[in-house]
């Protein structure tokens, strides 16, 4: 049978943060433009639209990806993870925490990306050195922070993860 | 971004049905790191995009019954650098997968896709021509294969023809006593455009140079493979002096551009430094241990 070539609004079925999302959307959009516009997840954030800042960073089927850079379309089938499924019914992630504590931000908007990418480092590696941290984190740009205060507060994030395990 | 159409076949016959119905207007989508891009920015006119990333043989990572490996066209990077045998076995194909873009890039780009964009300054083509790799191309009439330093034929353009499309890379299997290695020069630390890429191949009997192979990107229309870098070194001892008549092979055979990001001058000079720097990492890998520059 050939294969049907999509146009129009098109149905997409996908995961989000574990719960089963259906969405219509046309082709041309992205991933990053259902989160925000059709289904209100705002969290990732629309910085430079072309995969070099990192605001958008979700989890597809286990890779850190810009959600810019992913058709609405291949959200079908997939597992997605966002920053609105980091925190817990029971409160902030250890990343949150270690980010408020350690001033982190200032305007916020790279932060959502930050702490997704954070996370999925530390998944893959729970004892990160800083270059490993700051080699992680280069597709991910704030303006106001200059890095340092983030990348300290991975490492102290990182060391509380490594003594709850 | 303009209305596009999408399709996902599941098999390479039913891409190969669509790419030829459509032709140019037509495109695999991989990773789309370049694709959506050029597209939402007017760089390309692309209508339909053909996913390729629910055809199992572009998805495949597998080492053949004669030791070679087949690569997918559309595996992700990630996934590559994650593979304890890849990245032991092709050393300088892993490192140009992880200084690609970022890390959320190389959760989506894939080295097909880098070598399908065909852009001089693609920082896996170095590394592929290096290691042998050939092209196997599927098309309305059937399959052919070239070697992956005859693909790219100028900047953002290959010999793949309207309906036919790069199924996987066949990287043969290294001899003992090889290595590789890929470095690139830029500005920053990370998260840039190659001023100049080498990559280099040594096998190595002692200490005696037994095959080479060089290339170069960013100094020429094409990745570039410097044949006589490589055949030059062989019978040679894999010392300083060696690898400084290579890299001078290798200045001499860039043919590079002034552009924002290098002279003419500082590309060739590049060229030398990065060849002589490649070929010691290549050396230090042939001989168990890892390269000293660069990541």
């Amino acid at each position: 049978m050939a294969t049907e070539i999509l146009s129009g609004k098109v149905h997409v079925q996908t995961t989000i943060n574990g719960e089963q999302v259906d969405f219509l959307a046309e082709p041309r959009e992205s991933l990053l433009e259902v989160l925000r516009d059709h289904l209100g997840l705002t969290g990732a954030k629309e910085g430079c639209n072309n995969g070099n800042c990192g605001a958008c960073n979700v989890v597809m089927d286990g890779a850190l990806v810009n959600s810019c850079c992913v058709l609405s379309v291949e959200a079908a089938g997939a597992s997605i993870e966002t920053i609105e499924g980091v925190a817990s019914p029971e409160g902030l992630h250890p990343l949150q925490q270690s980010f408020l504590e350690n001033a982190a931000l200032q305007c916020g908007v790279c932060t959502p990306g930050f702490i997704v990418a954070a996370k999925a480092l530390l998944e893959e590696n729970p004892n990160p050195t800083e270059y490993e941290v700051r080699w992680w984190l280069a597709g991910n740009l704030c303006r106001c922070t200059g890095y340092d205060k983030i990348v300290r507060a991975v490492l102290d994030a990182a060391e509380r993860m490594r003594a709850e395990a | 971004m303009r209305a596009i159409q999408y399709a996902a076949p599941s098999t390479v016959e039913d891409a190969v049905a669509i790419l030829a119905e459509h032709g140019s207007d037509a495109r695999m989508l991989a990773g789309g790191t370049d694709l959506i891009v050029q597209v939402r920015e007017d760089a390309r006119d692309t209508g339909v995009f053909v996913d390729a990333k629910k055809i199992p043989e572009l998805m495949e990572l597998s080492v053949n019954a004669d030791g070679s490996t087949t690569l997918g066209a559309a595996v992700p990077c990630h996934q590559l650098y994650n593979d304890a045998h890849f990245t032991a076995t092709y050393p300088a194909v892993t490192d140009a997968a992880r200084i690609i873009g970022s890390t959320g890039i190389q959760g989506r780009a894939s080295v097909g896709g880098n070598l399908c964009n065909s852009g001089p300054a693609g920082d896996t083509i170095p590394p592929l021509i290096v290691h042998s790799a050939v092209c196997n191309i599927f098309g309305p009439d059937g399959e052919r294969t070239v070697a992956v330093e005859d693909f790219c034929t100028a900047p953002g353009r290959n010999v793949l023809a309207d309906g036919e499309l790069l199924v996987s890379l066949t990287l043969p299997k290294p001899p003992a006593g090889s290595g590789s290695h890929y470095l690139r020069f830029i500005p920053r630390n990370e998260m840039d455009i190659a001023v100049v890429g080498a990559g280099a191949w040594l096998q190595l009997d002692g200490d005696t140079i037994t095959a080479a192979r060089t290339a170069l990107g960013a100094v020429a229309p094409t990745p570039l493979f410097v044949q006589a870098a490589g055949d030059a070194l062989v019978g040679m001892t894999a010392d300083e002096d060696a690898f400084a008549v290579a890299a001078g092979i290798a200045r001499d055979a860039a043919t590079p551009i002034d552009d924002m990001r290098g002279t003419i001058a500082h590309r060739k000079q590049l060229s030398y430094v990065l060849t002589q720097r490649a070929l010691r990492g290549a050396k230090a890998r042939a001989q168990g241990g890892s390269p000293t520059n660069g990541h």
